[in-house]
């Protein structure tokens, strides 16, 4: 059951390159997309057999990072389907500096979306570090292309800045690895597999420089795709260029499944007794992308650039959260889903606006309210939901962060976090109020043909942020307790 | 058997210097392709006589795709790319070399610090993989064209693999394949957008890809 996770989308990734028709390749993605979140939410009911000798089984962590990745894909790929519809096959005239450019082939964004899905798979149900090592390094690989679908040459510099940088950072955690590795090496030669289970009963036997060195090439590597700062700067380029439904993809589902590199390594941390040294690294690290968001979202004159600066907020909240331990960590694990639904539905809504209005910058919009009723009330509550306004499920788990710090004393770690999210939240409810309100110019009118489906699935996207702040169902608390309990 | 893993060290630093100091991109493909040879005799050397097939197999198919089908894209990339040299780097090769020469003394240091736990390994061994490394990261930052950054990428990951095989780690076949697939891959698709950039722009400067920054008001 595991394996078939992860081999429906690569096996209809592979064979949507091949598929002509375009209405066969859209079926065969919404049925795959389907059939993994299907598969996925079987797996709460009846724990799946791990498979290859172990290397693959899914944990409380890993089965939420994969179930949240097949229910955002899900979305993703209802939405890209309508959006591919509109797309067409024509020349597009650039709104930013005027040219003609025409889109990739249309099979192959879909087969490198569906192989995307399959490499984030691996990533969230790998129990061996190396194999989780490979498939992070497989999702640079399947989404590079999706960020230049538009063949322009800014989607193509952002595409080109996302594969080195990551590339390189990826590099780094492969070195990482191999200090692992050597750190699982005992006196007498026998060695430690690196499997996280054996990792973690082992821990106390690891040889702790190396391990340290480890963790510090490991953080830099996997922090690097998931956009802490100081390594973040691929990524504001990538998901203001990349089509909406890919960028939604990239900051809702692809961030997490990086920070799960990190929280592998942090289980064993805990697990050995050395989480006051990751803990310091990731508060430093966690508060620093924080603050540099803070910056860069303050007065940018581009709304998916906000939205991206806003993704390196939040995995900077994650980091902190994790770092703080005890009930912090429940509110780190529980805000990377609030996180992902309400940024991945921001990025969709973004794309509505985007198609109607023409203009990346918040200034040229008006009246979003008046002339995309449904996509300008989920831009207007997501917004204030990702900033942490009751009663979204961002407020809630935010707030469990900052009970976290205060329980334990970290009065400074809190009033520095409440700070920023206060900049933060002052930042982006102004442009997002005028953005909503006002009267429209003359020249913008929606287009009365567009599908209900940009709308609907970004709407059911905001219940569901919505539902999570309101009301946790028991299934779900327990699995996140579990996952919380292995982070410290 | 350590005479030929340290002269396989030496000729592994050479390369590095080889990429530091050339202009021509071919060269510098052909430099790269030496490093991928000489990593597959490398971790066959360092197992000691105690060879398995699977032991033989794996170094002779690394140094297959990072000696001949790795160039065999870059060389490709280049034709189509109509690129021949790397004109002005942003520093110049006297510069480079001198850089090269402290990072080399840096990965001495290094590798006197860094003492594997388990076994002795020959002194050069982590100071040549960790210089390697750093020429990548030096060739990333200091070159303009696209492909020079591919091959200083490929570099990076080839110090990291001789880390690998300094420390004679032994990685599962599964993983050890997994890798060498990514790197395939990854160089692929840069070679791709290497293709397109080309096309785009009528060459590979990376440093005309300066459109994306953030306008605050």
């Amino acid at each position: 059951m595991i394996k078939l996770l992860v081999l429906i989308p690569a096996c209809t990734g592979i064979a949507a390159f091949f598929i002509a028709s375009d209405r066969v390749r859209r079926v065969l993605l919404i049925s795959a997309a389907l059939a993994q979140t299907v598969l996925s939410f079987a797996a709460w009911v009846v724990q799946p057999a791990p498979a290859l000798g172990g290397w693959l089984a899914e944990d409380a962590l890993g089965r939420l990072i994969e179930t949240l990745t097949s229910v955002l894909f899900l979305a993703a790929a209802v939405y890209a389907v309508a959006y591919l519809r509109e797309e067409r096959h024509q020349a597009h005239n650039d709104f930013e500096e005027g040219f003609i450019f025409s889109n990739a082939r249309e099979a192959n964004f879909t087969g490198c979306l569906l192989l995307f899905l399959a490499a984030m798979t691996l990533v969230a149900v790998s129990q061996q570090l190396a194999l989780l090592w490979v498939a992070v390094e497989a999702t640079t690989l399947a989404s590079a292309p999706l960020i230049y679908f538009h063949r322009h040459h800014r989607s193509l510099e952002a595409a080109w800045k996302y594969l080195l940088i990551c590339s390189v950072g990826i590099a780094l955690a492969l070195l990482g690895i191999f200090f692992l590795a050597i750190a699982a090496t005992n006196e007498d030669g026998s060695t430690i597999s690196l499997m996280v289970q054996d990792l973690r009963l082992n821990a106390h036997l690891l040889n702790v420089p190396w391990f340290k060195a480890a963790f510090v090439l490991l953080l830099v590597g996997y922090g690097t795709k998931m956009g802490l700062a100081p390594f973040h700067t691929w990524l504001p380029d990538a998901h203001s260029e990349a089509p909406s439904v890919a960028s939604a993809l990239l900051s809702g589902a692809l961030l997490n499944c990086a920070f799960l590199g990190i929280l592998r390594v942090q289980e064993i941390c805990v697990a050995g007794g050395l989480a006051r040294f990751s803990d310091r690294l990731l508060l430093i690290f966690g508060l620093l992308s924080m603050a540099v968001a803070a910056v860069f979202i303050s007065g940018q004159t581009d709304y998916k650039r906000m939205l991206a600066y806003s993704s390196v907020e939040h995995m900077g909240i994650l980091a902190v959260g994790v770092s703080l331990g005890g009930a912090a960590v429940f509110g780190a694990v529980l805000h990377m889903i609030n996180h992902s639904l309400t940024k991945a539905m921001l990025f969709l809504v973004a794309g509505n606006l985007l198609a109607v209005y023409r203009t990346k910058n918040p200034g040229g919009i008006r009246g979003a309210l008046s002339v995309l009723p449904a996509s300008g009330v989920l831009w207007l509550l997501g917004l204030f939901a990702i900033t942490g306004s009751p009663p979204f499920g961002p407020f809630l788990s935010e707030f469990t962060i900052l009970k976290g710090a205060l329980d334990q004393g970290k009065t400074l770690v809190a009033i520095a976090y409440l700070a920023i999210l206060a900049v933060i939240l002052a930042a982006m409810a102004a442009p997002a109020l005028a953005m909503a309100q006002g009267r429209p110019s003359e020249d913008v009118t929606a287009a009365p043909s567009r599908s209900i489906a940009l709308s609907v699935v970004p709407a059911m996207l905001g219940v569901g942020v919505l539902v999570m702040g309101i009301y946790l169902p028991p299934v779900l608390t327990r699995v996140l307790r579990q996952a919380a309990h292995l982070l410290g | 058997m350590s005479q030929l893993i340290n002269s396989i060290l030496v000729f592994l630093v050479l390369t590095g210097f080889m990429l530091l100091s050339s202009s021509r991109l071919a060269a510098c493909i052909r430099a790269i392709a030496i490093q991928g040879v000489l990593l597959g005799v490398l971790a066959i050397a360092m197992q000691d006589g105690r060879l398995s097939t699977v032991g033989v197999l794996l170094p002779l198919i690394t140094a297959a795709v990072k000696g001949l089908v790795l160039p065999w894209l870059l060389f490709r990339a280049m034709r189509e790319a109509d690129a021949v040299r790397e004109v002005e780097p942003l520093i110049s090769y006297n510069l480079s070399i001198m850089t090269g020469a402290a990072a080399l003394a840096l990965s001495l240091w290094l590798g006197q610090r860094l003492q594997l736990p388990s076994h002795a390994s020959p002194p050069l061994q982590v100071p040549a993989a960790f210089f390697t490394s750093l020429v990548g990261v030096i060739v990333i930052v200091s070159r303009r064209k696209a492909l020079t950054q591919v091959l200083g990428y490929l570099a990076l990951e080839n110090g990291v693999y001789a880390f690998g095989a300094a420390a004679a780690l032994r990685l599962p076949v599964l993983v050890e394949l997994g890798i060498l697939l990514d790197v395939f891959a990854g160089v692929f698709v840069m070679g791709i957008a290497i293709f397109h950039i080309s096309r785009e722009f009528d060459h590979i400067d990376t440093d005309k890809l300066a459109a994306l920054t953030d306008r605050l008001r």
